[in-house]
C-alpha cells in the first residue's frame, strides 16, 4: 500500500479550498454557536444564499461577480434578519429549530422546478466565476510545494480562500476581546443577566447572527467559486453537521478553533477514504466495494463526533475548566 | 445606629399600606399580574422613599419577587403603572429599566460562569463605546475607556473583597461570593435605585453580616436600595422602612419596630390562628 500517496491526498486536502470553505463557514457558526450561544443548525442555509448570489448575479443576471458577492451578502443579512426577527426573542430552542427548517426549505426551493429559470433547478448554475480566475496572477502550470502539486486556478483560489480565512480569524478575535464581545459572550452564559445590566440582548443576538451568516455566506462563495457550479444539492443539511462537527473538534469558542478543525477534520475524512480505497483496491477488505465508502466515511464522522463528546468535549483548543463551568 | 438620620425621613408618615412618602423615587399605581386565576401581584399604590432602605417582605408565595421582576421590566403587568425618578417605567424593556437607573440583581444569582471576575464587572460600565461592534476592532477608541472603567471596577472588587479572586472565572466563586459580584456589579451601572432580591439566600452567616454592612454603607452613600426577603430576623435590623406582602397584596406598611408588632403580619406569616389556616394556606 502506497501511505505516501494516501497522506499526499489527505494533506491536499486539509489545505486545500475546501476545507477553505468551511473553516470560514465554521468561524461563522462560531460566533453564533462558540461565543454567543445561538444554536444555528442552518448554517448551509447562509452558505447556499451566498454560493447562489454570486451564481445568480453572473449566469441569470448578467452582472458583474463582485456584484454578485455583494448580493450573496446582502442575501444573508436578509435571511439573518429574518430568522431572527421571531426567534430571538424566544428560548434558544425556537432559533434551532426555525434554522433547521430554513436551511432544508432554501436547498429545496432553489432545487425546485418553479424555481429553475432562476437557479437552474436541479442542474444548478455553472461558470459563473471567469472573472475570478481572470485575476489569477499564477500563469497555467503545475506548481509543486513538497510532494503536493496543484495547478493555477487551485493555489490562487486556496490563496484567497485561506487569505479570507485569515481575515475572519482576525476579525473574530479583534471584536471577542472587546467589549462588544464580552457583551456577546455574557448573552451566551446568562442573557438575563446581561439584560439586567442594560444591554440590549436581542440586538446583540441579531448582530451576532447576521455576522456569523455573512461569513457563512463567504464560505459558501469560496466553495461555488472553487467547482465554478452552485448545485443545491451540495448544501445538504449534513454539511451544517459537518461544520458542528469540526468546530467541537477544533474547540468552540476558541478564535482558532474552527481553522484548526477544518484542517483536521478534511485530513482525517480524506485520509481515511483514501485508505479505504487502497485497501480495497488491494483486496485487504473484501466484503466492501468502493461504493460504501461514502456511508462508511458518514458513520465515522458521526462515531468521531460521538467520542469527542465523551472524551474532550471542550475541543482540542478548548480548556476544560471553563467546560466544567457550563452550566446549560 | 447609623439609621437615625435616614429614618428621620420617614417622621410623621403613618404606618399603613400605600401611604404617601415625602420624597419617593419610585410610585406604583394598580399593578397587577395573573397566573391563570391566580392573582400573584395585586398591589393598590406604593411609593418607595428616596435614600432609604425598603424591605419588601412577605411570606413564600406571597408575589414578592414576581412584583420586583414587573417593576424591572423581566414580566409584563396585566394593568398598573409606575414612575422612577420621573420617568414612565410601565412596559419598559428590562435592559431599558436598568439604563434608566433601576438596576436589579437576582434571587439564584446569574454569575457570568465563564467569563472572569473582572469582566463580569467590566459588563456593567454604561454606555461604552467598544460595545459598537464596528468601534470594537478599533482598540483606540474605547481603549481609554476601559481603563478607567477597570480602575472603578477594581475599586469596588477592593470594597468586597474580591480582588483576589479579580481573574477566576466567576464559575469558581462561592455562592456567597457570587452574590457579593452580582452586587459590585448592579453598582457598576451606577444606579439610583440597587432592587436586591433575596441577596442573603444561601449564604453562610459570616458572610451575612459582611452583606448586610455593604447595603447599609450603600444606603449612607445617598443610594436607594429595595430589598426582598422572607427572613424577618435579616430585615429588622437594616431596613428603614418595610413593606409587607401577602397573597399579592401589601398588607401593612411601617418602621420595623411598627411591622414587629403589626397583627397582619404576623398572621400572613404564622398563619391565622387556629384551624382555618392550614386549609387556606397557599404556597
Amino acid at each position: 500500500m502506497d501511505f505516501a500517496a494516501i497522506l499526499t491526498t489527505a494533506v491536499t486536502a486539509a489545505i486545500g479550498p475546501v476545507a477553505a470553505s468551511y473553516a470560514l463557514a465554521a468561524i461563522g457558526l462560531n460566533i453564533h454557536f462558540g461565543y454567543t450561544g445561538l444554536l444555528n443548525f442552518g448554517q448551509v442555509g447562509f452558505m447556499l444564499v451566498g454560493g447562489y448570489g454570486i451564481a445568480i448575479s453572473v449566469s441569470i443576471l448578467g452582472w458583474s461577480m463582485w456584484v454578485g458577492v455583494l448580493v450573496g451578502i446582502i442575501c444573508a443579512i436578509v435571511l439573518a434578519l429574518i430568522l431572527g426577527f421571531p426567534t430571538l426573542r424566544l428560548r434558544s430552542d425556537y432559533l434551532a429549530i426555525a434554522t433547521i427548517a430554513a436551511g432544508e426549505i432554501l436547498r429545496l426551493f432553489y432545487m425546485s422546478s418553479y424555481a429553475e429559470p432562476v437557479t437552474g433547478g436541479v442542474y444548478g448554475l455553472q461558470q459563473f466565476a471567469d472573472e475570478f480566475y481572470d485575476l489569477n496572477p499564477f500563469p497555467p502550470d503545475r506548481y509543486e510545494l513538497g510532494p503536493l502539486t496543484f495547478g493555477a486556478p487551485d493555489l490562487w483560489i486556496m490563496i484567497v480562500g485561506w487569505g479570507l480565512v485569515a481575515l475572519g480569524v482576525i476579525f473574530v478575535y479583534l471584536l471577542i476581546h472587546s467589549p462588544w464581545g464580552r457583551i456577546i459572550r455574557s448573552i451566551r452564559e446568562d442573557e438575563e443577566a446581561a439584560r439586567s445590566l442594560g444591554k440590549n440582548v436581542y440586538w446583540y443576538k441579531m448582530q451576532a447572527l447576521i455576522l456569523g451568516g455573512v461569513i457563512g455566506a463567504l464560505g459558501g462563495m469560496v466553495m461555488v467559486i472553487n467547482t465554478q457550479s452552485a448545485s443545491a444539492n451540495s448544501f445538504d443539511p449534513v454539511v451544517t453537521f459537518f461544520l458542528y462537527t469540526l468546530l467541537v473538534l477544533g474547540g468552540a469558542g476558541r478564535v482558532f478553533g474552527p481553522v484548526l478543525g477544518a484542517v483536521l477534520f478534511w485530513f482525517i475524512v480524506i485520509g481515511f477514504d483514501a485508505l479505504l480505497r487502497s485497501m480495497i483496491a488491494e483486496g485487504l477488505l473484501p466484503f466492501l466495494d468502493p461504493g460504501d465508502i461514502g456511508a462508511i466515511r458518514l458513520s465515522l464522522v458521526g462515531l468521531g463526533l460521538l467520542l469527542l463528546m465523551v472524551y474532550r468535549p471542550q475541543g482540542i483548543l478548548g480548556r476544560r475548566e471553563e467546560m466544567v463551568l457550563d452550566a446549560r | 445606629m447609623p439609621d437615625d438620620v435616614k429614618t428621620s425621613a420617614f417622621d410623621g408618615v403613618v404606618a399603613e399600606p400605600g401611604v404617601a412618602k415625602p420624597d419617593p423615587i419610585l410610585v406604583a399605581d394598580g399593578v397587577t399580574r395573573r397566573f391563570g386565576g391566580l392573582h400573584a401581584v395585586n398591589v393598590g399604590h406604593l411609593e418607595v422613599q428616596r435614600g432609604a432602605i425598603t424591605a419588601l417582605i412577605g411570606p413564600n408565595g406571597a408575589g414578592k419577587t414576581t412584583f420586583f421582576n414587573l417593576l424591572t421590566g423581566f414580566d409584563r403587568a396585566g394593568s398598573g403603572r409606575w414612575r422612577f425618578d420621573g420617568d414612565e417605567m410601565s412596559r419598559m424593556s428590562a435592559y431599558r429599566v436598568a439604563r434608566h437607573g433601576m438596576v436589579r440583581t437576582f434571587q439564584l444569582t446569574k454569575a457570568l460562569a465563564r467569563l472572569t471576575v473582572l469582566e463580569n464587572m467590566l459588563l456593567g460600565a454604561t454606555e461604552q463605546r467598544g460595545e459598537r461592534m464596528f468601534n470594537a476592532l478599533l482598540r483606540p477608541v474605547w481603549g481609554g475607556q476601559e481603563k478607567a472603567n477597570t480602575a472603578r471596577a477594581e475599586e469596588l472588587l477592593e470594597r468586597f473583597k474580591l480582588i483576589h479572586l479579580k481573574d477566576a472565572f466567576a464559575g469558581t466563586l462561592s455562592g456567597g461570593q457570587r452574590k457579593l459580584l452580582e452586587m459590585a456589579r448592579a453598582l457598576m451601572v451606577q444606579p439610583k435605585m440597587i432592587m436586591l432580591d433575596e441577596p442573603m439566600a444561601g449564604v453562610n452567616p459570616a458572610l451575612v453580616q459582611s452583606l448586610l454592612q455593604h447595603i447599609i454603607d450603600l444606603r449612607d452613600e445617598g443610594m436607594t436600595v429595595c430589598f426582598v426577603e422572607h427572613d424577618m430576623d435579616m430585615v429588622m435590623g437594616i431596613s428603614d422602612w418595610i413593606v409587607c406582602l401577602a397573597e399579592g397584596e401589601i398588607i401593612a406598611e411601617g418602621r420595623p419596630n411598627e411591622i414587629g408588632a403589626n397583627r397582619a403580619v404576623i398572621d400572613a406569616y404564622l398563619g391565622k390562628e387556629h384551624g382555618t389556616a392550614p386549609a387556606e394556606e397557599t404556597s
